[in-house]
Order: structure tokens, then C-alpha cells, then sequence
């Protein structure tokens, strides 16, 4: 993992400082809100429906067994002994004190961790692949690259007021587990026939209002150039990105307008002068980084036999855990969906928990999904089932990785200002009342946002369901075949919403239609894939 | 024109009234030109040699399409005065100086302790600019 | 009834506009009739309170209820952990806010 030197320590301990410097500014009245509000924003601090958030930074979803201790200490000391993670990688704790933030950065300085830039319209924390160094299947492991983007894009003087918000990612395999092509810029890391590592660059990808699927604007920068290109395509984009309406103002909007080869050309015009300035950082500075994440210290030789013997233990095996690159080893998704839970809380005692079994079965590491769970990437199979028993037993457990009950939702208007409908109370009843069907559904990701700005994914969903506000009423209209990974497609709508219950029975009867339906070895996706929509509104609406 | 509040040059002011960027080059005794955020800075690059100032105007905080007009600028090798005017606060000043702005003239005049405070923040940054301050890679690598 | 509502500065806690100062129940909210911009301009600017906004309410025999359900889940709390509402006792609470 990465460790700060002497210099990153203090680009954030002065960043607390200079936070610290900002709220005693609003609290005495020598600034407004709206001076304020960006300033706060900058440092992940929201003003949400109750108290308020903040959200902090888990670069590229990794974490330390210490940096996941202090989450669950701030969730004691400061909230109300739980945190919520997020779509983006992130934790967010919803019952702040504007007084006591400048402290919690401090808290989080003293363990490497920030909240810069996790709001506002500049470049956002860098996401990646939750299984990086562990992955069977990674070209190469994608940190370092998205490492080299934190530095670059942290405090960026030029990107710190763009049009819009902005977010990247970087993965390095070709299943994408990021959404890599639902991001401002996603990366891909590939290797050419002479075996050297570029940097695919795929621009214009998100959801929200307007759903778009990234273009590969560049299929190989070579990899000394990559921050290069990325400052060509942001400046790009800062330049020309409008600015005359906050709903057009993403990226993925100028490259549609302009066109992806016009956006292309004037990306390359400006890289070629960009190469003239000197700003990439050599290649000892990604090595000096890589060295970081070497591989732990795997015990040669280990046993990949597994003692199968408990069923539910087999069960959770097969359907929680992925293949690791390293024989006898073994990476492991801590579902954060409880049958019937909150999709993405996990209380202080469970944060501490995980962070625990990092330390002693894990090689000190965890990371956060997109997802919204938590991966121990390097478990010894010898370790696994103690490990199982002691997640098990703190309600961490369960069997439901990429299962109708693994449902991604935003907080919705439990929890968000911004938010048209609740997501929390669908995700709850879905969840409980599809989870004994689990296992004969099979894979099925249901995605569930309380308003278009679409931070639940749901047109991702191979289930998607969209929260709106009709005439002060919740309603519920649902989206079918979409998909993040390489082969993206974004889901469509069948018809009129429901209510609250209405989606519920919605969301069922779409599943009765896959199982009379499918075809051997066909997950959902497929099976709506091959019959189309017609079916499916038919049980609906017929 | 705006006075600047706070300037790192010690070279005259100039007094010139600024002109806007699609007339200037017609202008040809004109000095100082005033970039609004949809100008294009490349248009004053055939220009550098005779211009003394560069007014860059924020109408709002918000709208950073001037921090990118100032680093062309730069970039390109302009050497004279550039000056962010309009809604110009206090915690912007530093990455303004950062993209080559050396002068600043904010509508609403700052704190000039503030101002101080905001400019020496942090000790050293992750990005090289003309500013000439070496990145932390550099520093790191010799 | 027009009603206001916002955050407490420091705290960040959802806040009523009772007539005198900002309370954190919703039953405390009086009619500010057609002053409401002039209460907001004014505590704003004291900064007593912070991102306040005014909403319709209705007066019924239980208490003040806002028009809109977003501002009666703020009244209440996320209706998804009753625990950390303001009426943790009550199973029912939850029912209000539909």
C-alpha cells in the first residue's frame, strides 16, 4: 500500500489547517454561506436533509487495517456509531457538527486519509478495481496509476473550478469491475504487442440526467504521457465545457456536442503542446510508487484445499469469494446487505471488526467496492472458514455477492437533500422478499437511485429503478438491461412508475418472467437481452 | 481599470486602459487587454511582444476558465503583467498565482492577513506550472 | 400555513422557526404569514441559522405537518433508522411522513 512521505503528510495537514482557518472565518461571520458552501464542498462537507456530511476519501477503494480502525473511531466519536459507504469508494457519516470537522480531518491526517476534493467541480477521488493486486486477470495493478492521478489532480490549480464535477478511473483488465465506461475519463491499462503499458483513454462516460457510454478517444497513450493527456483532455474540457447550465455541463455533453473526433482532435492539439511544458512526472517517481505496492509477503506453497463440508459455508464460498492471482489464496467480498439492511451502513463494531481480520488474515488490507462492500483481497484458503465464522456471527455473512439482494442504492430522501424518493425502504422489502429466491435467480445486479442525478447506478441495473417525485407522492419507474464492464448498455425504461409497493411486485414479476424464460446458463441480463422488452412489460402492464 | 490589491512585480504599473481581446488586434498601439471567460487566449498570442498588461476577469468565482487563459499565457512565454480582476476571494488567490497571475485587483478588497495566509499555505505542490516552483516529484528525484 | 425551516450553524441539526428562535420540533413552527423573507434575511445574516428556506404546512390536530414529504422527513428523521429520529419510542412515527 501507499505510504505518505514526508511531503503528502503535509499537503494535508495543511490542508486541515487551512480547513480549520475556513470554518472559524464562517462561524465568526467573516464570509457568507455562498462563499462558504464551495469551500466546504472542496473538503467533502455537505449540508444534507439532516445534520451535516461529510464524505471522506478512500483513494482507489484501498484501505489499512489502521485507516479502517479510525473510520469506525470517527463513527463513534463524532456520528452516531456507523458510516455508509458509497458508490464512489467512499465513507460518508450523516450526522456531522460543522464544529467538529476540522477535527476529523486532523483525525484522518494522522492516518493518511482526507476529504479533498470528494465534492465540488473539480477532479473527484480516482476509483479503480476492488480486486487490484489480487486479480487472476489485471494486465498490470492499476493503484499506482490512479496513486500518480491523486497527486496530480490534488489541488490542481487549474481544475479546481471546471464546469462540473469530475470523476475517473482506472482499471487494468478487461472485465471491468469500476464501470470504467461511466466515468468523466475511465482508463484502461494495456499492454501492446512489445509488451509495454499504455493507458487507453475512454472520455465522456456517466450517468445522471443524460446516460452516456464513454468512447475510447485514445486506445494507447504510452504510459510516461498519461498525466499529459489527462491535463489535455481537462483542459479541454475547462476551456469549453458549458458553463450556461449546470445540467450540460459534464464532459460527456461537450464530446457529444462537439463529437468524439472533433473533442479527439482538440485533445491531441493541446497534448502535443502540453508535451512542450515538462509537467510528466518521470517514470522513477511510478516506480518509487509501484514499489509501494508490491506484493505481500503470499506463503509459497499454500494449500488451496478447502474443507467444504458446512454447506453454508459453501454456499458463501462460491458465491462471495473470486479467484486470486496467487495459489492458496483467495479474495473475499464482506457483504454489506444484510437481508433486509441498509445497503452500504456498517456500524463502528463492524468496521472494527473488518479491520481486524485485515490485520490478521489479509495482509493489513480491505477495500471498498463500487458496490458499496468491503473486499479482504488476500485470504489465506487455510484462514477462510475461521474467517467466515467470525463475519458471520457480526451479521457480515451473507451469501448475496452480485445476487438480487446485493442491491446498490443511494440514501436517498431518508437521507438527501437532493433526493425525490427514498431508495433505502425498495432496497429493504426487495431484499426481503426475493432473498429466499437467491440462488435460483442467480447473478442479477439491482440498482436503485432516489433521483436522476443517478448515484444509486440504476441505469446500470440489469434491474434499475429510478425514484421520482409525482405531485409530492413517491413513484417508482423501473429500467431493464443495463450493464456496466465491456459490454455497457444502459437500461430502459418500461413503462409507467409505481408505488412503493407497486415496484416491489414490479421487481418480482420481472424475475418470474427471466425464470419461466431463460436458457440454459442465461443470467437475467441475458435472457432480456435475447427476448427483448416486450415480454417483460407484457407481465407488467398486460 | 481596477488597482491591484496585491502585485509581485516590481516593474511600473501600466496605466493603459484595457481593450477587449476581438478588438485588440486592430489596436496595434494598444498595451493591456481584458480576456472575459468565452475569449480565446491563443488569440493574443501573435500579439505577446507589445502587450504590458493582461486584465483576466472573473464575474464569477465559479467560472475557472480563466485560470486556463492565464497558463496559456504563460506558456507560451507572455512575461508581462496578468491580472485577475472581479470576483476574485481569498481562497483562490493561491492557485491563481500558480496558473501565472501576478497581480490581483477583487472587487471586494481581502483581508490582507488572509491573503497572506492563503498565499504561503502549503510549502510545496504536486504540479510543475511556469510558476517555477518544483513539483514534489522533483523534489523527490533530485 | 407558511412555516420555516433550516440547520443550525454549528450543529448542522434541522431547526424550526417558532416565533422567537429556531427549535428543533416541528410542532414549535408558527405561521410567518408573508414575513418570511424578512426572518430569513435576518437570522441568516445573525447566523443563527443556515440554509433556511420557507415551506407550506398545513395545522392538523396532532401538530404543524409540512406540504412536502422531504421537509417531514427532516421533521422526523431518516424513517430507515427510527432509533435516530426524534421519536425513537414511537413504531408508528414512520407512518406520519407518507
Amino acid at each position: 500500500m501507499y505510504k505518505y512521505d514526508t511531503y503528502d503528510q503535509a499537503m494535508v495537514d495543511a490542508r486541515v489547517e487551512e480547513f480549520r482557518d475556513q470554518v472559524k472565518r464562517r462561524l465568526e461571520g467573516h464570509i457568507t454561506e455562498d462563499q462558504f458552501k464551495p469551500l466546504r464542498l472542496m473538503n467533502g462537507l455537505y449540508l444534507q436533509l439532516h445534520a451535516y456530511m461529510l464524505r471522506v476519501a478512500v483513494p482507489y477503494g484501498t484501505l489499512s487495517s489502521a485507516q479502517m480502525r479510525m473510520l469506525g473511531y470517527i463513527a463513534d466519536k463524532y456520528d452516531r456509531g456507523y458510516g455508509h459507504f458509497t458508490t464512489r469508494q467512499n465513507i460518508q457519516y450523516n450526522w456531522i457538527k460543522l464544529e467538529d470537522a476540522p477535527d476529523i480531518l486532523a483525525d484522518l491526517a494522522s492516518v493518511e486519509m482526507h476529504a479533498i476534493q470528494t465534492s465540488g467541480n473539480c477532479i473527484r477521488n480516482t476509483t479503480s478495481d476492488q480486486y487490484a493486486g489480487a486479480a487472476a486477470d489485471e494486465v498490470i495493478d492499476p493503484r499506482p496509476y490512479a496513486e500518480l492521478i491523486r497527486q496530480w489532480s490534488t489541488f490542481h490549480p487549474e481544475f479546481s473550478f471546471l464546469p462540473r464535477k469530475f470523476k475517473m478511473a482506472v482499471i487494468a483488465s478487461d472485465t471491468d469491475r469500476a464501470a470504467m465506461r461511466l466515468h468523466d475519463i475511465g482508463i484502461q491499462l494495456v499492454k501492446n504487442d512489445a509488451g509495454e503499458v499504455g493507458a487507453a483513454f475512454y472520455v465522456g462516460g456517466g450517468m445522471g440526467r443524460t446516460p452516456m457510454v464513454a468512447p475510447c478517444i485514445n486506445p494507447f497513450v504510452p504510459i510516461d504521457q498519461m498525466i499529459t493527456y489527462s491535463e489535455a483532455c481537462l483542459r479541454v474540457y475547462n476551456r469549453y465545457g458549458r458553463r450556461d447550465n449546470k445540467y450540460k455541463a459534464r464532459i460527456k455533453i461537450l464530446v457529444h456536442e462537439l463529437g468524439k473526433d472533433e473533442y479527439t482532435r482538440q485533445v491531441e492539439a493541446e497534448f502535443a503542446h502540453l508535451l512542450t511544458q515538462g509537467i510528466e512526472p518521470p517514470l522513477a517517481e511510478l516506480h518509487r510508487i509501484q514499489a509501494q505496492f508490491a506484493d505481500p509477503a503470499f506463503e509459497a506453497g499454500a494449500s488451496d484445499d478447502l474443507d467444504r463440508s458446512d454447506p453454508d459455508f459453501a454456499l458463501w464460498v462460491d458465491t462471495n469469494c473470486v479467484v486470486h492471482k496467487q495459489p492458496g489464496y483467495i479474495a473475499v467480498t464482506i457483504s454489506l446487505k444484510p437481508v433486509g439492511g441498509i445497503p452500504g451502513d456498517a456500524s463502528a463494531d463492524q468496521i472494527r471488526l473488518m479491520a481486524d481480520l485485515a490485520r490478521d488474515h489479509s495482509f493489513d488490507e480491505l477495500r471498498v467496492t463500487h458496490a458499496q462492500n468491503i473486499v479482504l483481497p488476500h485470504v489465506k484458503k487455510a484462514d477462510l472458514y475461521g474467517l467466515w465464522q467470525q463475519l458471520d456471527a457480526a451479521g457480515l455473512g451473507t451469501a448475496n455477492l452480485d445476487r438480487i439482494g446485493d442491491i446498490i442504492a443511494c440514501p436517498g430522501l431518508d437521507y438527501c437533500s437532493l433526493a425525490n424518493a427514498r431508495s433505502i425502504p425498495v432496497a429493504q422489502k426487495i431484499s426481503e422478499r426475493l432473498s429466499d429466491r437467491s440462488e435460483a435467480i442467480g447473478e442479477l445486479k439491482l440498482k436503485i437511485s432516489g433521483c436522476i442525478n443517478a448515484c444509486g447506478h440504476h441505469h446500470a441495473g440489469h434491474i434499475g429503478i429510478l425514484g421520482v417525485d409525482r405531485k409530492g407522492v413517491e413513484n417508482y419507474q423501473l429500467l431493464l438491461g443495463g450493464c456496466e464492464g465491456a459490454d455497457t448498455s444502459l437500461g430502459q425504461i418500461t413503462g409507467p412508475g409505481f408505488d412503493e409497493d407497486g415496484i416491489v411486485d414490479a421487481v418480482e414479476k420481472a424475475t418470474e418472467v427471466y425464470l419461466s424464460t431463460r436458457q440454459d446458463g442465461e443470467r437475467f441480463l441475458d435472457t432480456y437481452r435475447r427476448i427483448g422488452m416486450a415480454p417483460f412489460k407484457e407481465a407488467l402492464y398486460g | 481599470m481596477a488597482e491591484p490589491q496585491f502585485r509581485f512585480r516590481d516593474d511600473e504599473p501600466v496605466g493603459d486602459p484595457a481593450v477587449t481581446v476581438d478588438s485588440f488586434g486592430e489596436q496595434s498601439n494598444a498595451a493591456a487587454v481584458r480576456i472575459e471567460p468565452g475569449d480565446d487566449a491563443r488569440d493574443l498570442l501573435p500579439h505577446l511582444d507589445r502587450i504590458r498588461l493582461v486584465e483576466v476577469n472573473f464575474p464569477v468565482f465559479g467560472d475557472g476558465r480563466g485560470y486556463s487563459a492565464a497558463r496559456l499565457l504563460r506558456e507560451a512565454g507572455y512575461a508581462g503583467e496578468l491580472r485577475a480582476v472581479g470576483d476574485v476571494l481569498v481562497d483562490q488567490i493561491a492557485f491563481m498565482r500558480r496558473c501565472g497571475f501576478d497581480a490581483f485587483a477583487p472587487d471586494v478588497p481581502l483581508n490582507p492577513a488572509d491573503a497572506e495566509a492563503a498565499f504561503a499555505r502549503f510549502d510545496h505542490v504536486y504540479q510543475p506550472t511556469t510558476d517555477g516552483r518544483a513539483p514534489i516529484w522533483a523534489l523527490r528525484h533530485g | 400555513m407558511k412555516i420555516l425551516t433550516g440547520n443550525d450553524l454549528k450543529t448542522g441539526a434541522v431547526t424550526w422557526w417558532d416565533g422567537v428562535q429556531w427549535s428543533l420540533h416541528v410542532e414549535d413552527a408558527v405561521d410567518v404569514g408573508d414575513h418570511a423573507d424578512t426572518i430569513l434575511a435576518r437570522e441568516s445574516a445573525a447566523r443563527r441559522v443556515n440554509a433556511a428556506y420557507a415551506v407550506d404546512a398545513t395545522k392538523e390536530p396532532e401538530g404543524v405537518r409540512p406540504a412536502h414529504i422531504k421537509e417531514r422527513i427532516r421533521a422526523l428523521g431518516p424513517t430507515v433508522r427510527m432509533d435516530l429520529t426524534l421519536k425513537p419510542a414511537d413504531p408508528e412515527a414512520g407512518t406520519w411522513v407518507i
